[in-house]
């Protein structure tokens, strides 16, 4: 019988890391889930999620973050704050490498999630926190009657305009295509609001500069059929163009797509026997939260066969 | 000093500007989620730091003076003071290594 310190370590808190963790606990592994910050990923910065089955009047991000919290720990998940600087594979247990030590595990779950995705123009970096943000649900209220923009077209960027909606007295929105890629749904509400002259939609758009000296000031934006560029005076900047998978700790440990997302089979396994991938962190077309919950019980279930067959021998 | 120092507008000067030691104050809110992912960090290094670093939250909605007058418009921000003045500002939910960092150049 093989020995370690646990039988699964889950890296990662997101809806996929909670969901395995809920799985793996039933299944009694004793499991570990390190998460970086706190517990929720991307579903804490969600105003309202309207898409998750279950809440037919919708639920906070940090509600359902929190249920799924509980629920695993109801089955015994043990959940540590801690940043994962490494993981070294092994034979047959793995090795994560923490500040302050290092853990086995029999296998493992990366569930690390994405970031948001940055621009890269000029004036960004300088201008995040004074007027260019990530998170319409943190910084909206700062924004109260006031002329800001929305870059992006998606699912995100469109939910972010109907919370926006409620500070902000005009909101630009700046996409690159000529047409939104969000749910139909999303781009009917926002529809709305451009007949009430609240949101005026820029198409085939790009953002060139953001420019303001100690705050923004306004936006360069340029339409890439005609190549008119414009300037909009706006304070502020919500920024939804996707997302960047946070795999830059696993250096070349696994085979990685263009994006940087990690490469699984259909039952979440990598390239490394015991190794697992769940959630936004993987190579895959479509990012929801309910398709980071199907992930992550998918993986903990294939790791407890891993596991089951290694007792074996 | 195990819990860090809720400050106010009102005693801001005297808390954190007069203050004899380095001090980093927490601007964050009820309704954003990063805020709550970074609380029980600073909430650790409130206890880890005691009398080297005074650690303070100040709540952004029931205090507008301050947040304006250091032209915060996103949060969670935190900012580390010395003397009176400045010396490091973070923006958004970052791990306790990078604000460990930052509080180790201030000391």
């Amino acid at each position: 019988m093989p020995e370690w310190d646990y039988d699964l370590i889950i890296i990662g808190g997101g809806p996929g890391g909670l969901t395995a963790g809920i799985y793996a606990g039933r299944a009694r592994l004793k499991t570990l889930l390190l998460e970086k910050l706190i517990h929720g990923g991307q579903m804490m910065t969600t105003d309202l999620v309207e898409n998750y089955p279950g809440f037919p009047e919708g639920i906070t991000g940090f509600e359902l973050s929190d249920r799924m919290r509980q629920q695993a720990e109801r089955f015994g998940l043990l959940i540590r704050s801690q940043e994962v600087l490494e993981l070294k594979p092994g034979k047959p247990a793995h090795t994560v490498v923490l500040p302050d030590g290092q853990l086995t595990a029999g296998a493992i779950i990366i569930a690390t999630g994405a970031r948001y995705r940055r621009l890269g123009v000029p004036g960004e970096d300088k201008l995040v926190g004074r007027g260019v943000s990530f998170c319409a649900t943190c910084d909206g209220a700062f924004f109260k009657d006031e002329a800001i923009a929305m870059v992006g077209g998606g699912d995100n960027a469109l939910t972010e305009i109907l919370f926006l909606d409620r500070f902000a007295k005009k909101i630009h929105l700046i996409h690159r295509r000529d047409q939104f890629r969000g749910a139909k749904y999303l781009q009917e509400r926002v529809f709305e609001f451009e007949k009430l002259g609240k949101v005026e939609i820029h198409w085939d758009s790009e953002v060139k500069e953001f420019l303001g000296q100690d705050n923004l000031e306004a936006a360069k934006i340029r339409n890439v059929k005609t190549l008119k560029e414009t300037l909009l005076p706006i304070t502020g900047a919500f920024i939804a163009i996707g997302m960047l998978p946070n795999t830059g700790w696993l250096k070349d440990l696994l085979p990685l797509d263009e994006g940087g997302f990690i490469f699984t089979d259909v039952i979440m396994a990598t390239e490394i026997p015991g190794i697992f991938a769940a959630g936004d962190v993987r190579s895959k077309l479509w990012r929801q939260i309910s398709t980071a919950v199907g992930d992550g019980s998918v993986a903990a279930i294939a790791a407890e066969n891993y596991l089951e067959e290694l007792k074996r021998g | 000093m195990a819990e860090p120092l809720q400050v106010s507008d009102a005693d801001f000067e005297q808390e954190i500007l007069k203050s004899d030691i380095p001090a980093m104050v927490d601007f964050w809110a009820a309704w954003c989620g990063p805020c709550r992912a970074i609380a029980p960090v600073v909430e650790e290094l409130a206890r880890d730091y005691a009398g080297k670093v005074k650690v303070a939250k100040m709540n952004v909605d029931e205090n507008a003076k301050t947040p304006a007058k250091y032209g915060i418009r996103a949060i969670p921000t935190l900012i580390i003071f010395k003397g009176g003045q400045v010396v490091e500002q973070i923006t958004g939910a970052v791990s306790r290594s990078i604000i460990e960092n930052a509080l180790k150049k201030a000391l």
